[in-house]
């Protein structure tokens, strides 16, 4: 294998079908024993980002390289450095655990002499040793979830893409495979996507979201929030003019603004959001400066977002590009 | 070819482990045994002109139409309808492997299938204790049509079933072609608006793809470098589409 510090690197990628663009123009480059989390709405291009990834499914233009290797020219090196596991996570119906995987092992080129002991590792690793001579038509889904991630480790590969391995399982297992994916950190180079957003959070290194095929963001969870909904939000009840507040907040602080301002209730409260790209914290001088006849407050909160805000903020502002874009076509 | 051993002996495995191919199995020996008792019925009322073996071959149309269909039809539509075609072709595995391993474990059934109505002439054999039943010559031809021609007929049920990813679909598509491949040229050949002197050598050509006639030659021990080369390409020509619809479905999912 070549020694390349980047283990994945994307450029340009598009894929279109049929007239329709499912991968636009990704770029992005993934060191060694880094986790990135693929976050995005359904239909967004993650699962065909992964494909593509794979050499499952060839790209329209752009180019991959998986450990210095380019998966459009050879295929067949580069899937020796990825374990992969499919959306849905697809598996024989009449088999027992321990055969499929000494089944897989055997076809991602294990010798027979250390697939024996890398089974009986892998199925400790992923708690599966009850179940290994169960047939896994008969498993629950949790298992099935983990069958299909002890395969994807299973012939300890440079890389490894998962397509929401998470979804299905309770917190107890999630909490499993969450350490088991944090396991691998450093050593292995994890690509996984999810809709579980504190999931990611939690396990990966950098995120990178996408919608309609284009990245909308990327960087670490840090980053995000920071970049795309300003450093700090608050959220105030207040009763009052919309517009003086305006004014008063640009007053106290000049990147201060109002996001998001809800309907007065009965009593003419309503509810403000506002970002400013100010680090400190704020909320003293808030309640200082609101503190005039023109408004009435009642409450002021700090709040945290979380990856869920992010990705909601991220893919609404492209959803919004979008909608700008139309009329000009 | 490191990995076709490994689908090889896993497809066979699976077979073997698999029920619905001990019913198949049941099936197809009630069905040729029951033939085979009628042909032995006649036999014991009458005097007959051939073997019983020249008789027992000239049915072998019946189980290639149910039982190719049956044993092939899962073998790609399954894949691709659970989805594990994609987790198969991410390892590096080549399309090729994947569907000449699943093809030579269907043909290894068939052949393991035919090779048990052997049992039949060994029964035959042991009481009715003649020799002049045992007709070597014509049961060495059988055998070795069902050896050849069954190349051709798994090749054609693996091309159906990578044509859907629905196995009854796959089963009729395949049975469909089987039934075209042997009968259907068989009428086309009796046709009389081929006997024009334009479509000559479309006549000749479907007088060569006789597979009924081919049975005939061969349990008449005459094994024809022709016949041979027929269901060789053919069996090419069907492994090679099979690939490339295989290859083709992944483009355009």
């Amino acid at each position: 294998m070549p020694e390349t510090p980047l283990a994945i690197e994307v450029t340009d990628l598009v894929k279109s079908y049929a007239g329709m663009v499912a991968v636009n123009g990704i770029s992005f480059t993934l060191k060694r024993g880094e986790i990135l989390g693929f976050l995005g709405p359904n239909g967004a291009g993650k699962s065909t980002t992964m494909r593509i990834l794979t050499g499952y499914l060839p790209a329209t233009s752009g180019q991959v390289r998986i450990c210095g290797v380019p998966v459009a020219s050879q295929p067949d090196t580069v899937k020796r450095f990825i374990g992969y596991m499919p959306e849905n996570n697809p598996l024989p119906e009449d088999m027992r655990v321990s055969e499929y995987l000494y089944f897989r092992g055997r076809l991602k080129e294990i010798s027979r002499s250390k697939l024996g002991p890398r089974i009986d590792e892998v199925l400790e690793l992923c708690d599966l040793k009850r179940v290994r001579h169960k047939i896994i038509g008969k498993l629950s889904k949790g298992f099935r979830q983990r069958v299909g991630i002890a395969e994807a480790i299973l012939a300890e590969p440079p890389v490894i893409i998962m397509d929401e391995p998470t979804i299905g399982l309770d917190p107890h297992q999630i909490l499993i495979v969450r350490d088991l994916i944090a396991s691998l950190r450093g050593r292995m180079t994890v690509i996984i996507s999810s809709h579980i957003l504190p999931e990611i959070e939690m396990t990966c290194d950098r995120v990178l979201i996408i919608n309609q095929g284009h990245i909308v963001a990327q960087g670490t969870p840090d980053e995000l929030r920071r970049d795309i909904l300003g450093h700090s939000i608050y959220q105030l009840e207040l009763a009052g003019d919309p517009e003086s507040l305006a004014t008063a907040l640009t007053k106290l602080e000049p990147t201060l603004k109002i996001s998001e301002s809800g309907e007065p209730d009965d009593e003419g409260f309503r509810t403000f959001t506002l970002t400013t790209a100010h680090d400190g914290d704020l909320g003293e001088e808030l309640l200082r400066a609101l503190k005039t006849p023109d408004f009435r407050l009642r409450a002021l909160s700090r709040s945290h977002p979380t990856l869920e805000n992010v990705f909601l903020a991220a893919t609404r502002r492209s959803w919004d590009v979008k909608a700008e874009e139309l009329p000009k076509n | 070819m490191r990995h076709f051993f490994t689908i090889l002996s896993h497809e066979i495995r699976m077979l073997l482990v698999n029920p619905s191919t001990y019913i198949a199995a049941t099936l197809f020996l009630a069905v040729m045994g029951f033939f085979f008792t009628g042909i032995l019925q006649d036999y014991s009322s009458a005097a007959q002109e051939v073997s019983p073996a020249q008789v027992f071959f000239e049915i072998f149309w019946f189980p290639v139409l149910f039982m190719i269909p049956l044993l092939t039809m899962k073998c790609l539509a399954e894949e691709r309808r659970l989805g594990t075609i994609e987790t198969l072709l991410t390892t590096p595995v080549t399309t090729a492997e994947v569907v000449i391993g699943k093809y030579a474990a269907a043909y290894l059934l068939y052949l393991l299938l035919w090779a048990s109505t052997g049992g039949f002439f060994f029964i035959l054999y042991r009481f009715a204790g003649d020799i002049h039943f045992m007709d070597t010559g014509p049961l060495i031809g059988g055998y070795t049509f069902i050896a050849v021609s069954g190349l051709l007929f798994v090749g054609i049920g693996v091309f159906a079933s990578s044509l859907s990813r629905n196995q009854a679909v796959a089963g009729i598509l395949s049975f469909t072609m089987l039934f075209g491949l042997i009968f259907g040229l068989g009428f086309l050949n009796d046709a009389l608006w081929l006997d024009r002197a334009v479509l000559a050598p479309v006549k000749e050509m479907i007088e060569y793809a006789q597979v009924i006639e081919h049975r005939e030659d061969f349990t008449r021990g005459v094994v024809d470098s022709r016949q041979l080369l027929f269901y060789l390409s053919g069996t090419v020509l069907a492994l090679i589409f099979s690939i490339l619809s295989v290859e083709a479905k992944l483009l355009h999912n």
